[in-house]
């Protein structure tokens, strides 16, 4: 059965309050029956040096892709790591993580493909718990295994492919979460991260750049509900019916993005394209936007 | 290779899978710390840029000859500071040629490669690189 949802009215505001919990809730409900936090990172040896009690870690790379072929784990697959990390389709499962809970969002987002029903973010992560003083330990949990049912992978509601963004071209919205340099090209990753990954640098015709830093405030935390309303919708001019793809580099930061616009503004059609750049930059023949140059082909 | 370097290459790779991370973690607890010259200094080292993470490397030769490394990395990046690990470990009061001899790619044999993404491997491959860049400039200084 899931757990009473957040009564804060910061995340009363958004318009699915269920998907998000403050650090006081996780606190008072740590150990509880029917609850799963899980700890998604950037840096994969963080969890080990200090984690939320009970926590289990989720590696956005070991665990949910594929070990192979560029692709997320098959349903059997995900229903072995659900096991192995004592969730049950009926479980409450707490996402958080570093780098503003990039990864967290990431692995929230795959829990979706698979339609896990009670999935929820902690607001502020990693971050905002550990500033906050609260406790963290080394002791690895060791679950019980349990049951999980071998679902299948929806990759059509949530999910963008390469050929339908060429096709989305023109015809829905499409919001490119990089840094303003990488989306301009000057620049083919983050500022200060290593340059390489793709042979071409701009952005896919008609995409706007919404950094998706802007979301969220410096602790980590998201912006109010007003705030990503005049941002998203007053600003970028997107509305909750719009369908809209979204993209970064490799998908965990457009992963933040796409759970702004669904499960904080309540946007009702929105995909993460995961292919994102890494993909986009280097595929033959499709156009590319970069200021002072004509798109072609 | 430098022995010291090739053992803990070989460690790596007869680890079983999953204990190949803890062991990057108790590597990167044995990074020291900075001497008190370089403590806060960073202007006096060098940027790591290819790592993810603000990553310092200063080197220095000794009398003798041999090549002392010193590393700054924020204890919120374990993994950069495992690395660094690795090479403190394998490298310290090494020989210049030591050091300029190590294969590039050492760390390939690592197997970590399943556990940890190409592009966030490559640091450690990064921080190889501009040791021997700083140790390559020494030695034609001297």
């Amino acid at each position: 059965m899931p757990l009473e949802l957040d009564p804060d009215p910061k995340l009363a505001a958004y318009a699915h309050p269920e998907r998000l919990v403050t650090t006081a809730w996780l606190a008072e409900h740590l150990g509880e029956p029917g609850l799963v936090v899980a700890e998604s990172d950037e840096d994969v040896l963080l969890y080990d040096t200090g984690h939320i009690p009970g926590a289990v870690k989720i590696d956005w790379h070991a665990d949910l892709n594929d070990p192979v072929a560029r692709d997320y784990v098959d349903p059997e697959g995900f229903a072995r790591l659900m096991a192995a990390k004592g969730v049950t389709r009926d479980t409450t499962l707490v996402f958080y993580g570093d780098n503003f809970n990039w990864w967290a969002a990431y692995a929230l987002w795959v829990c979706s493909l698979f339609g896990h029903p009670d999935v929820r973010l902690l607001d502020g992560g990693r971050r905002k718990w550990i500033d906050e003083g609260r406790e963290i330990t080394t002791d690895v949990p060791a679950p019980a295994p349990t049951d999980y049912p071998v679902v299948p992978r929806d990759d059509t509601a949530i999910r963008a492919f390469r050929d339908q963004v060429l096709a989305h071209i023109g015809t829905g919205r499409l919001v490119d979460v990089r840094s303003p340099q990488e989306y301009s090209g000057e620049l083919l990753h983050m500022p200060d991260y290593p340059q390489e990954g793709s042979l071409r640098g701009g952005h896919i015709p008609t995409a706007g750049n919404v950094p998706w830093k802007r979301a969220a405030n410096d602790d980590g935390t998201f912006k109010t509900a007003e705030e990503l309303v005049a941002i998203y919708e007053r600003e970028q001019g997107l509305s909750p019916q719009d369908d809209v793809v979204a993209y970064c580099r490799i998908g965990e930061r457009s992963s933040h993005t796409w759970f702004v616009l669904t499960h904080l503004l309540g946007f009702e059609r929105v995909r993460n394209y995961d292919g994102s750049w890494v993909e986009w930059g280097n595929s033959v023949r499709v156009p590319i936007e970069r200021p002072g140059h004509p798109i072609r082909p | 290779m430098r022995d010291q370097l090739h053992e803990i290459v070989e460690e790596f790779a007869d680890a079983p899978r999953d204990l190949r991370l803890p062991l990057l973690l108790d590597y990167s607890k044995r990074v020291p710390p900075l001497p008190a010259a370089l403590a806060g200094r960073r202007d006096l080292m060098d940027q790591v840029v290819e790592c993810q993470t603000p990553f310092f490397v200063a080197v220095e030769t000794d009398a003798e000859g041999r090549v002392h490394l010193h590393f700054d990395a924020p204890p919120e990046a374990p993994t950069t500071r495992g690395y660094a690990g690795v090479i403190y470990e394998g490298l310290e009061g090494a020989t210049p040629d030591e050091v300029l001899s190590t294969p590039n790619d050492f760390y390939v044999a690592m197997g970590l490669d399943e556990l940890i993404t190409p592009l966030r491997l490559r640091g450690m491959g990064a921080i190889l690189a501009r040791v021997k860049r700083l140790v390559a400039a020494g030695a034609q200084g001297a």
